[in-house]
């Protein structure tokens, strides 16, 4: 090995297990698009759309990103990093009524 | 003193991976914010936009908020979408052929990751022109503006992760005869960043498209 500590066997299974996460995202994907078509209402639609997205997106991670092999420090400057991005992503909710509907209304 | 970085392509022994791949997890961390702070943007606007009338466009309430399929085209965002996943693919086994000392491999799989990101910019760019052909440009409604400030940005993310590549898959890998193991951590790094960019067009596709 010039680069890698690895034995040709690790990284075959290594790769045996990136062939299958390719099948389930594309599973996944036309899953994603299925349930689109059957306008469900919003609300519906959001929770079933971004909890197949997150699924998707951890399959991602865990294993063509190496999070399943990775540090500690790596999972904390991701939750530090979450809990950043949640906070960002409520901040909406957090002031609701106090400018957009206005802004709307006018 | 030396002014060296140390631990580039061995593990610092505090925080167990190298320091080449922790900043760019930190990198990464802060293109979350980056993200996170338009998909901020996408959940404020929407849930305060007014609802579509039965028969209204785009074009006759601009502040509406229309469902994404009945203006945006889902088989070519599909088709992107599998392109995009099959470039990610391509990119961790280029990865695995290093690990196995296979360059041939690293190679021609690299290859294959930048010919589909070059398809993946190909069919937005139709995308775009179907856009443009109607008219439909960022200053018609807020949908679109949003639509063309995420996909525009996500491009650019793409165009980006060509660059860096086609330099490792050409002149950058002549580190690989010199220093296997650095260059090894090279390609982990940008696979790292070209996997989030996959991972922003898995959360994209949904929110834009079919919602």
């Amino acid at each position: 090995m010039a680069g890698s500590s690895m034995t040709p066997a690790e990284v075959d299974h290594h790769v045996a297990v990136y062939l299958r996460v390719f099948a389930a995202l594309l599973v996944l994907t036309v899953f994603t698009v299925v349930v689109g078509e059957f306008h469900l209402p919003v609300i519906t639609a959001v929770v079933v759309a971004l909890v197949i997205a997150s699924f998707k997106g951890s399959l991602v991670a865990y294993f063509f990103m190496h999070l399943k092999w990775e540090k500690m420090i790596i999972f904390a400057t991701l939750a530090l990093t979450v809990c950043f991005f949640l906070f960002l992503l409520f901040i909406p909710y957090l002031t609701s009524g106090t400018t957009p509907t206005v802004i709307y209304g006018s | 003193m030396s002014s060296e970085i140390r631990y580039i392509d061995e593990p610092h022994p505090v925080t167990g991976v190298t320091n080449a791949k922790l900043g760019l997890w930190l990198f990464i961390a802060s293109e979350v914010m980056l993200f996170g702070a338009l998909f901020s943007s996408y959940v404020m606007l929407r849930s305060t936009a007014p609802v579509m009338p039965e028969h209204g466009t785009i074009l006759t309430n601009p502040l509406a908020w229309p469902r994404g399929a009945s203006i945006l085209s889902v088989p070519l965002a599909l088709i992107n979408t599998i392109i995009l996943i099959s470039s990610s693919v391509t990119m961790v086994l280029s990865w695995a052929s290093l690990a196995k000392n296979d360059f041939a491999g690293f190679r021609k799989n690299m290859g294959w990751t930048i010919a589909l990101s070059f398809g993946f910019l190909f069919v937005k760019a139709i995308e775009y022109g179907l856009k443009f052909e109607h008219h439909m440009y960022p200053s018609k409604c807020t949908f679109l503006a949003l639509y063309f400030t995420l996909t525009g940005l996500h491009g650019l993310h793409i165009i980006g992760g060509i660059v860096v590549n086609a330099y490792l898959m050409y002149p950058g890998s002549a580190m690989w005869k010199t220093e296997p193991r650095r260059f090894m951590g090279r390609v982990e790094c940008a696979g790292l960043y070209w996997h989030f960019v996959d991972l922003v067009w898995i959360f994209l596709f949904p929110v834009l498209y079919l919602l």
